[in-house]
């Protein structure tokens, strides 16, 4: 039994599909990077316990 | 969905879009306008960003203008298919279907402002929402069909990116930022009459109401040159300003006396002889605006690269 070539509407499909995963994976790396820079930044600060419970 | 879409013709049909597609939708080319200018905003502006941040931000703001591209080919599928420069866009050519291109449109304009909000400041975020407001409804939906100021007014849209940039590094608006805004308004009109001009018979066809379908191709010459004075008034003009530099000066005394002479040959010429040689120097027009905008865009980038680098460069400064 062969397999039937694989019809045109189908490498479309997966070029789309490859394209989306890539920039998904692209932006789970933007994200990434966005937090380290904001959590390295001098202005950065972490708000104490005690003042949070202020609110 | 099934495996007995197999069979189904290959021919292009909505729904079965490539990636590529879908990047056409976003107006590639009009994104790294986009790009460019916003770069040249966020690096002239002062102040420091984190190159990450600033990376992001500059990646928001291209994808919020692919976001009103999507939106604005949407809205417009019924005149981009009978105009031929426009007829093979993804909507107009069946690929996409209209609920698709205005779903993505939506999806990416949303997300954007919030990404852009998220990662700079909400004047940045506001700014962008704002910009992607004004293409595709004031521009798009409202003037582009109506009036023949389509173009002037709706250049507004393409001129805010730089204020974007400058906006994600420093919270506020400037008169520099203004400036760059005032730039692109005031080059985006005879850029756009000068593709009028030799795209003969695309508007008419479509019923868009460009200068030279309202007012005759005589008038839209005249107005080429109107703006093309004010332009170099204003781009000579802010050499002197905190974004020129001596760069800068250089750049836009060759490319202003360039496009000037450009707008004064298009005003000297009718139809007649414009026919005649295939609309040679309108075409040259079209084209040295594309190289005049980069070019000045260039030289504030240049000239912030060489004042971080302490050798002169942006600044009032400079010249006292």
């Amino acid at each position: 039994m062969s397999f039937r070539e694989e019809h045109e509407l189908h490498k479309r499909r997966f070029g789309r599909n490859l394209g989306l995963g890539l920039v998904l994976a692209g932006f789970v790396a933007l994200v990434f990077g966005l937090t380290v820079a904001k959590v390295t930044d001098d202005d950065f600060v972490v708000v104490p316990a005690q003042q949070q419970e202020g609110y | 969905m099934s495996d007995a879409s197999i069979d189904t013709p290959a021919s292009a049909q909505a729904g079965d879009a490539g990636f590529g597609d879908f990047f056409a939708l976003l107006k590639p080319r009009v994104m790294t306008l986009v790009v460019f200018t916003a770069l040249a905003g966020l690096v002239a502006a002062p102040g420091a960003i984190h190159p990450v941040v600033g990376f992001a931000a500059i990646l928001f703001i291209a994808v919020g203008g692919g976001a009103s591209g999507a939106l604005n080919m949407w809205w417009d599928a019924d005149i981009d298919g009978i105009m031929k420069r426009t007829r093979r866009r993804p909507v107009p050519a069946g690929r996409i279907g209209p609920d698709e291109a205005f779903g993505f449109g939506m999806a990416l304009a949303g997300f954007s402002v919030v990404m852009l909000g998220l990662a700079t400041n909400l004047l940045a975020a506001g700014l962008l929402a704002f910009t992607i407001f004004f293409y595709v409804v004031i521009y798009s939906m409202w003037l582009k069909r109506s009036t023949p100021q389509n173009i002037v007014i709706g250049g507004a849209a393409g001129a805010f990116p730089p204020m974007i940039g400058w906006a994600a590094v420093t919270g506020g608006v400037a008169m520099e930022s203004v400036l760059m805004f005032a730039l692109i308004f005031m080059w985006t009109p005879p850029h756009f009459w000068a593709l009028a001009l030799f795209m003969r018979g695309d508007y008419d066809s479509a019923g868009v109401p460009m200068l030279t379908v309202t007012h005759g191709r005589r008038a839209t010459r005249i107005h080429i040159l109107v703006y093309t004075v004010l332009l170099a008034l204003l781009a000579v003009g802010a050499a002197f300003t905190q974004i020129g530099g001596p760069v800068y000066l250089a750049v836009a005394l060759v490319f202003n006396a360039l496009f000037l002479r450009d707008a004064v040959a298009i005003w000297r010429r009718d139809e007649a002889m414009a026919e005649a040689d295939n609309y040679r120097v309108e075409k040259r027009a079209f084209r040295l605006s594309l190289w005049y905008l980069f070019a000045h865009f260039t030289a504030i980038l240049a000239g912030a690269a060489l004042s971080g680098l302490g050798i002169g460069g942006l600044g009032i400064g400079v010249w006292s």
